[in-house]
């Protein structure tokens, strides 16, 4: 597909419009609908476009596999760190009021961090998810071109 | 008439879920079971959505000169199962893959259980 | 710090112990921290179980009161359950390192990483008081056994893994189904809120449909006979450690949910008179007893045999739930915990058998009495333990589940008990036999016995067995406390 002259154009065009929306979604979850997850598969899918169009290596050498799964895990420990960190200030799991003194800072400080760690986590697996399928298949084929001519 | 049209979202979730869950059961070929799986999920998202449809209420975000709004809690319910059933597709897919190249097809039927323990321990140790 | 607020971290310690197991390198690090995080759990739990029995303990996340937000509700039915689920995953752990060894190549940090997301799953539907978070949980478990069974060594588990995971997601969403009725009726996912609000609405179409779906839904996880068909094939080409772990556990679970949803949810005069209820799953549960059994006199596969016999043994729990009694629960619960015990002990001796052998068929078994006599003498102990011989574990919930049928009268279940207990003699002699009364073949080679990591926590099962079928007080103190909250105070049997 990398050959086609509009789609590469379009592609260039769209792809950093798709993150930034996604970014956005991402930042605007506490106010209006959004959140993490949406905001997650809007990036990832900004760059499995990338990857459809200007092929996968380029596209790892962007963010490489283990880069994707370390980021998966690290949204994971951010989520659950700042549910600790509730129960360290004296609070019960996930609960934001005692991190500031303001209730509404508070809350607004843990739901941005809590939802930051939900959009690193899906935007990298569903990046993964994308990468080993993909991968699976251009291995598949070697297998098979490998079979049909020894 | 009526009926049909009051209860409409009730209607397609029937239709949803029956039409799903004779996927899932009918088709050997293992990618239109998982089909089928979503299309079941997704109509009881719908039955979910609609349960917190209120009448005449905007959509639930807080502004000016809103007072009756749609219940958020069955969409939030929704965007987890919706995420469960991302999960499952991929689980479902990934199989589905290394099925194919276990055994050149993925077709229900044509899979049996009369493999050889001796025989596949020895490609086993073989492939190591 | 008190224990409700140390409570739910027997869900989290794994939950969160999962993201970092999962990016750990090589093979020890990551069992390591895996283990300490079962343990950990496991002695939260312990301490939980105590206070629960004095008092329902209610943890709600993020300081949102229980019917807005979400809470965890443990009393003694679930503090029992929630125990039993993590001190097996630990003692599972520990005969697993040396079976994970031989069966996972390569980095096990993921491997462990699904293993503790299915652990804490399945503790998570056990704490919980909030019907989604039930099903949120229940596909969390599903989803990593899942994957842990698609690891298995040949490629028979890839065909298991996937049948399972129609069958199981099928499962999860009939429950969603009968919880998004439930929703629509009340307006609530909170269990006891939802207890509070049914009675008002309890003559609807839709409560009664959202009943149903529940337990046909719960009843695919919890293998009940017509619906068990994804089990034998799931247990029998998992990893080895994989299947000591899910026989322990998985049916376990979801027994106790649908417990939970029968008598806490919809109390018990409603289910059991809007629905005929104690008849079906008495139908069933006898029919389980006897065609698991059956089924599992048949078969080569060792593994295979035994899931069957999982099976069989479901029938006897749901039939101590089909009586409806204070006796006929407690014998459920205690069988509950009774079974994880025996079935775990005879995986593992199977395991540890195959880890020498490499096969699980029952002609290889023949004449390895001799050569691996300390792993066939606990399976043959094990087996005494799950055909119900006294001084076993097995035998006290036989016994409770015997006199509990007579105390309702129904002697001649007393008869069926017996009878499948004589078929459970044969399929565990059919081993011994092969095991002790025939020659090694000459050409089948020579095996030594099996490592101490294998042997040593196989024998403390074994031990267990024996520990608890001598003396009952924890078990059958825990389990007539469990169904004693389960039926509520004042329960004084339903009349249909």
């Amino acid at each position: 597909m990398s050959d086609n002259g509009i789609l590469r154009v379009v592609a260039r065009f769209l792809i950093p419009l798709i993150m930034l929306f996604g970014l956005y979604i991402q930042f605007h979850g506490e106010y209006s609908p959004g959140g993490g997850f949406q905001a997650g598969v809007v990036f990832a899918a900004g760059w499995i476009l990338f990857a459809l169009i200007y092929g996968l290596d380029n596209a790892l050498k962007v963010i490489s596999q283990r880069a994707m799964y370390i980021l998966a895990a690290a949204g994971v420990l951010l989520y659950a760190f700042v549910g600790l960190l509730g129960v360290a200030m004296g609070g019960r799991f996930l609960d934001f009021y005692p991190l500031l003194p303001s209730p509404h800072a508070a809350q607004q400080l843990g739901i941005i961090t809590v939802e930051f760690g939900v959009g690193v986590t899906v935007a990298t697996v569903v990046m993964l998810i994308y990468t080993m399928f993909a991968r699976r298949k251009s291995e598949w084929e070697a297998v098979l071109r490998e079979d049909s001519d020894p | 008439m009526s009926t049909i049209l009051s209860f409409f979202n009730y209607w397609v979730v029937v239709a949803l879920m029956m039409i799903g869950f004779y996927c899932v059961i009918a088709r050997g070929n293992m990618v239109k079971k998982i089909m089928g799986l979503n299309l079941f999920q997704t109509s009881v998202f719908i039955l979910f959505v609609t349960s917190g449809k209120v009448s005449g209420g905007s959509t639930p975000i807080l502004r000016e000169g809103v007072e009756i709004y749609s219940n958020p809690l069955p969409h939030v319910i929704v965007l987890t199962a919706i995420v469960v059933g991302v999960a499952i597709t991929s689980v479902g897919l990934a199989l589905a893959v290394r099925i194919q190249e276990a055994y050149g097809t993925i077709e229900d039927d044509h899979l049996g259980d009369d493999d050889d323990d001796e025989r596949l321990a020895l490609e086993d140790r073989q492939r190591r | 710090m008190n224990i409700i607020d140390l409570m739910p971290f027997s869900v989290l310690l794994p939950l969160i112990a999962a993201g970092v197991v999962a990016i750990l390198p090589g093979r020890t690090l990551p069992w390591t921290v895996t283990f300490l995080a079962a343990l950990g759990s496991a002695v939260i739990a312990a301490f939980t179980l105590p206070a629960a029995t004095e008092v329902t303990l209610s943890y709600p996340f993020g300081n949102w009161p229980p019917p807005i937000g979400i809470e965890y509700r443990v009393d003694a039915a679930n503090a029992f359950v929630a125990l039993l689920i993590a001190s097996m995953a630990s003692l599972s752990l520990l005969w697993g390192k040396t079976s994970v060894n031989q069966e996972v190549l390569g980095r096990q940090g993921p491997f462990y990483a699904l293993f503790l997301l299915a652990l804490s799953g399945l503790l998570g539907i056990t704490l919980t008081g909030d019907t989604f978070n039930v099903f949120v949980f229940l596909e969390i478990s599903s989803l990593a056994t899942y994957a842990l069974v698609a690891y298995g060594r040949d490629r028979r588990a890839l065909l298991a893994a996937f049948r399972y995971l129609i069958m199981g997601t099928v499962g999860a969403t009939f429950l969603l189904i009968g919880i998004a009725f439930l929703y629509t009726m009340t307006g609530t996912l909170n269990m006891a809120d939802l207890a509070e609000r049914l009675p008002e609405v309890r003559d609807t179409r839709a409560v009664r449909a959202a009943l149903a779906f529940i337990i046909v839904g719960l009843g695919l996880k919890l293998a009940m006979l017509p619906l068990h068909l994804w089990l034998p094939n799931a247990y029998a080409y998992a990893p080895n450690f994989i299947t000591v772990f899910l026989a322990g556990t998985a049916t376990k679970v979801a027994l106790y949910v649908m417990l939970r949803f029968i008598f806490t949810v919809f109390a018990p005069d409603y289910s059991f008179v809007v629905l005929p209820l104690a008849t079906v799953l008495m139908v069933l549960a006898v029919a389980g007893m006897f065609a698991g059994s059956w089924v599992a006199m048949f078969q080569v596969h060792i593994k295979r045999m035994l899931a069957y016999s999982s099976v069989a043994q479901v029938g006897y729990m749901v039939l101590g739930v089909s009586l409806v009694s204070l006796s006929g629960l407690t014998a459920a619960f205690l069988h509950l915990f009774n079974h994880a015990l025996i079935k775990t002990a005879l995986f593992m001796a199977i395991g540890s058998v195959i880890y020498r052998i490499g096969s699980a068929k029952i002609d290889n078994f023949r004449g390895l009495g001799r050569q691996m006599p300390w792993t066939m003498t606990a399976f043959a102990l094990a087996g005494l333990s799950i055909i119900g011989v006294p001084t076993t574990a097995g035998f006290i919930s036989k016994w409770y589940l015997i006199l509990a049928a007579l105390e309702s009268g129904a002697w001649w279940l007393v008869a069926l008990i017996v009878m499948t207990s004589m078929m459970a003699v044969v399929y565990i002699w059919r081993i011994v036999e092969a095991a002790w009364m025939t020659e090694r073949p000459a050409d089948l080679p020579a095996v030594k016995e099996a490592p101490l990591g294998l042997l040593i926590p196989t024998w403390i099962m074994v031990a267990l067995n024996f520990y608890f079928g001598l003396d009952t007080r924890l078990t059958v103190g825990a389990a007539s406390a469990a169904a004693e909250v389960m039926l509520g105070p004042g329960f004084s049997g339903v009349s249909p």
